[in-house]
């Protein structure tokens, strides 16, 4: 059993009550929801007749189902604007604020919350979508929930929860030139399987992973949830200080030194026990892609799509269905595949840093003739900082499409889809059958350099031959 | 909003036919694509579970999906595989499922928000091992008009053939047999220690 953690220390810290049956009560310090899976908790809460316990600690915005062409409204889908209006009237009625189109700070949920400072270290988080994983790069503790449970954090701040075990994934040496925290995931996804996290939380930690940016660590926790880990986190150091410091709800003056302080307390320290270790090496880990239908289907991209031979007895059918899917055969180079849609943006890969990789791959060259190539900012704060020096033109001059901020492709509510059996190649973070839009349409997950990369050679192509040397 | 013929109170068991659903890792994405989120409700999704791999089998050698096939309407029990309700939180899986007819599920593991969804709406997900599940899915398959029994209490499953042990933590087990799995009464009972928590909490007063 795990201890001295900071996922043991924050769980004790939040702790309000032992259920009858074993579960704990948790006390959710931040609450995010946005127009999918919030209707129906407020509808129950109606129902229930009951108020918003602490609408102060619940914050709301719009993600899934905003188009990324023209943001006016009402959307053209009026099952969207109906979605959007209803979590308009809803947070009206409780008083929740709602970071709207427009507003300087609307975007992907799992995007805003951070660059506004609402996620802060020893936070619990919760929200009604699972890549709030994503949330524990600042050494929160942060999950995705049911709308069920989305109602009872209106209703009581409070969840019932069962208490995960901890693994530590400990990443030596230092990623090498091409590769980014997306390949790490990949990797991690790649050696644990999509279940070998279930059951688990994980800390990641080790050199490799001190040396990530704020950004970085997002990408890593966020992916957490497709390796089945419910949350993953990674220890608050100065790298996330220095991130927090000065952001709209971070504490300033006196209260900051006081923050850093009680942040700094809650890392995993030396004498932390936790249930169990895997260790990975960051320089051996090559630009990674997936080439099936789970997210643990993946390879380095100079590497063959494995053969049933070369793979786990267990895991034969649901290649065999793989192969089927895709259309790809098992032994051939997943280099020089042929794409036909490019899509960066998510909230795994829409941030700031994450177009400046991908337009440092495409400046001065062009999209392949054919392929539809788009980038979708994560937020406006993040479309505004990109504009601000000049990627969106970099982008535009090399044949992409620059968009408005969501979910976008990822998911596909909005009508960013892919059409028939149109393959992508995409910095999203599900390959899932039929989850771009398309119940036959394919994905190809990647870090969004190599999204630019595929974009500029209309095939999967090797990142690191077009980075300068 | 749940319907009128959502479960209430105590599940102990269930009785009914079985539909097996077989294979590893399938997401919540296939159980309901994400096009059938556009609501504000959970009522009109019951038709769409499955909607694309049961699309895809209708017109397949293998076709077509089970719950497309005569002899598994009205079926209650869903044997499933490995890792079931994989990917999105998305609770409109679990209320895809039962509002075809799913009463329980029964499988090889789950992923864990898939679970807790189906826990909170009263939809008992129990574990049987590899060897055990495939017997209950061949038994299933070989004579889908014999119903089975579910015992939630005791954690056993009866059909055909069995009884098959299976296993379901204390903590939903005691929260199913007991009527207590719709939760937000019990949270709301520690009014006073949920305030003594947040106000022991630095960041709540912003340090």
């Amino acid at each position: 059993m795990s201890a001295g953690t900071l996922y043991d220390k924050v769980w004790e810290l939040h702790r309000v009550a032992e259920l009858p049956g074993g579960a704990t009560q948790l006390f959710i310090g931040l609450h995010l929801i946005h127009e999918v899976t919030s209707p129906q908790a407020f509808s129950a809460l109606e129902d229930l007749g009951l108020a918003v316990r602490h609408p102060e600690r619940t914050v709301a915005t719009v993600d899934h189902i905003v188009p990324t062409t023209s943001q006016a409204r009402p959307f053209a889908d009026p099952l969207a604007e109906e979605m959007l209006a209803t979590l308009e009237a809803n947070c009206a009625e409780h008083g929740i604020t709602l970071h709207g189109l427009g507003s300087g700070r609307q975007g992907i949920v799992h995007v805003i919350a951070p660059e506004l400072g609402l996620t802060q270290p020893g936070m619990t988080v919760a929200c009604g979508d699972s890549h709030t994983s994503t949330h524990g790069a600042f050494g929160a503790i942060a999950f995705g929930i049911g709308t069920s449970q989305v109602r009872d954090v209106l209703a009581s701040q409070s969840l019932a929860m069962g208490k995960l075990k901890v693994r530590r994934i400990w990443v030596d040496g230092q990623l090498q030139p091409g590769v980014y925290a997306k390949d790490l995931v990949l990797h991690v996804i790649r050696s644990l399987g999509v279940k070998g996290g279930v059951g688990y939380a994980y800390e990641f930690a080790g050199p490799a992973i001190d040396a990530l940016s704020m950004e970085e660590r997002m990408t890593l926790c966020n992916m957490a949830i497709e390796g089945g880990a419910r949350c993953g986190y990674v220890n608050p150091d100065a790298t996330t200080f220095a991130y927090l410091q000065g952001r709209p709800h971070a504490p300033s003056g006196e209260a900051w030194e006081r923050a850093v302080a009680w942040w700094s307390s809650l890392a995993s320290g030396p004498e932390a026990g936790f249930d169990d270790e895997v260790r990975f090496d960051a320089a051996s880990i090559a630009p990674t892609v997936t080439w099936g239908i789970t997210p643990g289907q993946g390879i380095g991209v100079d590497e063959t799509v494995p053969t049933l031979e070369q793979t786990d007895p267990d895991e034969r059918p649901l290649a065999e269905e793989a192969y089927r899917y895709m259309d790809l055969q098992p032994g051939a180079p997943i280099a020089g595949t042929p794409v036909d849609v490019c899509f960066i943006g998510s909230c795994t890969n829409g941030r700031l840093s994450d177009l400046q990789a991908a337009a440092a791959v495409a400046k001065g060259r062009h999209v392949a003739p054919g392929i539809k190539a788009f980038v979708v900012p994560g937020s406006e704060q993040v479309a505004a900082a990109a504009e601000a020096e000049g990627l969106d033109q970099v982008f535009i001059a090399a044949g992409f499409e620059w968009r408005e901020p969501g979910c976008s492709m990822c998911l596909a509510m909005n009508p960013d889809r892919l059409e028939g059996r149109q393959i992508s190649a995409s910095s999203s973070n599900r390959n899932f059958k039929g989850r771009q839009g398309s119940a036959t349409g394919r994905t190809l997950l990647m870090s969004p350099a190599m999204v630019a990369a595929a974009a500029i050679a209309g095939q999967v192509r090797d990142v690191r031959e077009l980075l300068p040397a | 909003m749940s319907s009128p013929s959502f479960p209430m109170g105590p599940i102990t068991g269930h009785h009914g036919r079985a539909v097996v659903v077989a294979g590893d890792d399938i997401d919540t994405d296939r159980i309901i694509p994400a096009r059938f989120l556009k609501c504000v409700t959970f009522e009109a999704l019951g038709p769409a579970v499955f909607a694309d791999d049961r699309a895809e089998l209708a017109t397949a050698a293998a076709g077509p999906h089970p719950f497309d096939r005569p002899e598994h309407q009205g079926a209650s029990i869903l044997l499933v595989n490995r890792n079931f309700g994989c990917g999105s939180s998305r609770e409109h899986a679990p209320q895809a499922l039962m509002r075809w007819g799913i009463r329980a599920v029964v499988g090889e593991s789950f992923a864990e928000i898939f679970f807790g969804n189906c826990l909170a709406l009263g939809l008992p997900c129990l574990v049987a091992d590899h060897t055990a599940m495939l017997a209950i899915q061949a038994a299933a398959g070989a004579e889908p008009q014999v119903p089975f029994h579910l015992d939630v209490a005791a954690a056993t499953l009866t059909g055909p053939a069995g009884p098959w042990p299976l296993t379901l933590p204390d903590g939903p087990r005691q929260m199913l047999v007991t009527g207590q799995w719709d939760g937000t009464g019990q949270l709301l009972a520690h009014a006073a220690q949920l305030d003594r928590t947040r106000a022991a909490l630095p960041y709540i007063g912003g340090f």
